[in-house]
């Protein structure tokens, strides 16, 4: 049998339709069952509406309010980053799937960013679902002047935040029960230092230290431009910076999400480690 | 004519780190094996004999410590993305894919990790279940699934890119009588064009003997014997075989294998019957006396014995000194 070398074209045909089915297995998965809906977009409205409640009665201005409910949809991102991104290569392994996927002729990074679509997208709307109740509940005011500027922010935060989530599903991905423990580290963390419950880190009362550090995280960066944009209703004068700082991320996280990747693959294979289970 | 090789390793040899104290695991130790296109070579051996080892470097999931293995002429460690393109694997117990999604959803998903075009994947998924009789659950999810007919979608999955060459690690693994026969009936009628080629590990002697071209026996990381099942079989042809039924179960199957001319035993226990059944490779008729001594020595009583013909399980045992069990 002779074998027949793949035109570029052929390459890229084949990753496309790779990234297009684990993105379709996402989202068909994630909008099957009802049940994904209530806990992933109502149960996190009852988080938010006790700080938009507590806002209320201390009297203070309600785009506190309108603030924490963004900061609950960014929450849904960061969640489904740690425990359906970063820790998918542990699950797929847990599941028997890992094997299937590194004997595919596919790139990893095409499965990898099927995933980070389908995240996105799901996400997505469960976020606006989260906004939409928060605001129907709790009558919150937004005020967005420019939505082109808007979309560009949500949207480089959202693929900064899922480059994040290819750079941990790389290093996560000869993990065992580690997995869950390192998300658990991660996940409150990031809440605090995102200022996803309260207006933004970049306040007095936080040590500048602190303010510096969290800016290294882009959903800190990502929140605090996109509550501009939507709450104090300021246009790109005002985020530039931060859409500056979303792009590096982004040129900086998806190149290292594919080094990584390759690193942990090989050292895997070396180590004997790459779908080894119940480690 | 000579055929091409599929499969081909050169002085394979792979260490895994042992746990502390415990020094390094050789899984492989300088295995050469030559497997043409269009074989269905088996590998047999007990648990850690290296035979997984062996899929998985040559699948590119692990590394070799040393030496070369070649899939249709590549060397699988540098040249892995083209090998996968030729390759698939299936390893028996294992139910890869999503529960949430139906048998044809998940077919479809595989599909499009080998690139399959709308058509192609519609045409393979649709021989493929019919073939392994999945037909009636196509539609069904795959966590409401047996598990047997779970077994039957991975099996699916393996053959989804028509590929050159399928590792099939303990394909039957947990199979009932009906699915492992139909797993055997699809690879035969798979192979039919004669360049496929399957590299089957598996505990089923008699699986081997029906299924492959050739044979190669693996203990402890090196292969000890490699032929046809007949060859091998006639090549212990002069040394007769005898299956012994003895109760109470055999306590001390060692001094047995200490009776001078018996050169190796397998024991299968029955605890309900409270029955041990041996099967025994001699030297020649002249030590059963001494045998049937000793068992009578361990307190156990001969139930039943006759003479049997050689099979690929006496060839393992006269090599290796016991049974796979």
């Amino acid at each position: 049998m002779t074998l027949v070398s793949p035109t570029l074209r052929d390459e890229i045909t084949a990753n496309m339709r790779a990234a297009k089915a684990r993105m379709w297995v996402r989202i068909k998965g994630g909008n099957r069952e009802l049940t994904h809906y209530i806990a992933e977009v109502v149960l996190p409205v009852l988080t938010i509406g006790a700080y938009v409640i507590l806002y209320k009665t201390l009297g203070l201005p309600s785009s506190l309010g309108a603030a924490v409910i963004i900061g609950g949809a960014m929450i849904a991102f960061w969640t489904n980053i740690l425990w359906n991104m970063s820790a998918q290569w542990f699950w797929e392994k847990e599941m028997g799937n890992l094997e299937m996927y590194m004997v595919a002729p596919v790139s990893r990074m095409s499965v990898l960013l099927g995933m980070a679509m389908g995240g996105a997208i799901n996400t997505s709307l469960r976020a606006t679902g989260i906004i939409l109740l928060g605001v129907f509940v709790f009558q919150v005011p937004f005020q967005v002047h420019d939505l082109l500027v808007a979309g560009l922010v949500f949207l480089l935060t959202v693929i900064s935040l899922y480059g994040l989530g290819m750079v941990f599903a790389s290093l996560y991905m000869l993990y065992g029960r580690e997995a869950w423990h390192t998300n658990m580290l991660l996940q409150e963390p990031v809440f605090f230092l995102s200022g996803s419950y309260f207006p933004t880190i970049y306040v007095s009362v936080i040590p500048v230290w602190l303010q510096v550090t969290a800016t290294l995280i882009p959903m800190t960066v990502g929140l605090d431009a996109i509550r501009r944009v939507t709450i104090q209703g300021q246009g790109l004068m005002a985020v530039w910076p931060h859409i500056l700082a979303l792009i590096v991320f982004i040129a900086i996280l998806i190149p290292v999400a594919r080094m990584a990747l390759n690193y942990m693959e090989n050292l895997g294979k070396r180590e004997g480690r790459l779908t080894l289970r119940w480690q | 004519m000579k055929r091409d090789l599929s499969i081909e390793t050169r002085t394979l040899r792979r260490v895994f780190k042992g746990i502390p104290g415990a020094g390094d695991v050789v899984a492989l130790d300088s295995v050469d094996l030559a497997i043409e296109d269009g074989e269905i070579f088996g590998l047999l051996g007990p648990n850690g004999a290296g035979k997984t080892t062996m899929i998985k470097i040559l699948a590119t999931l692990l590394l070799p410590t040393s030496g070369e293995a070649y899939v249709k002429g590549l060397e699988v460690s540098k040249n892995a993305s083209k090998v996968r393109k030729v390759i698939n694997l299936v390893s028996g117990g294992e139910t890869p894919g999503y529960g949430i999604l139906s048998v044809k959803e998940n077919l479809w998903f595989f599909s499009q990790l080998y690139g399959l075009s709308r058509q192609a994947a519609n045409d393979r998924i649709k021989g493929l279940v019919t073939q392994l009789g999945l037909d009636n659950y196509i539609d069904t999810r795959m966590s409401k699934l047996s598990t047997g007919f779970k077994q039957r979608l991975n099996l699916a999955r393996g053959f989804i890119n028509n590929p050159a060459v399928v590792f099939l690690d303990e394909p039957t693994l947990g199979l009932d009588v009906l699915s492992a026969k139909q797993l055997r009936t699809m690879i035969k009628s798979w192979m039919t064009d004669g360049t496929k080629t399957v590299l089957l590990t598996t505990h089923y002697m008699a699986e081997a003997d029906e299924m492959c071209n050739r044979v190669g026996i693996i203990d402890q990381g090196r292969i000890l014997a490699c032929d046809t099942p007949q060859r091998l079989k006639a090549k212990i042809a002069s040394r007769p075989s005898w299956k012994i039924e003895v109760t109470p179960n055999i306590q001390e199957l060692d001094t047995l294998k200490t009776v001078p001319g018996v050169i190796g035993i397998s024991e299968v226990s029955n605890i309900e019957t409270g029955t041990s059944t041996l099967k025994l490779v001699l030297e020649d008729e002249s030590v059963m006396s001494d045998l049937l001594s000793t068992i009578s020595k361990n307190g156990s009583r001969v139930l039943n014995m006759g003479k049997s013909e050689p099979t690929l399980e006496d060839v393992y045992i006269n090599l290796v000194g016991k049974g796979l069990q």
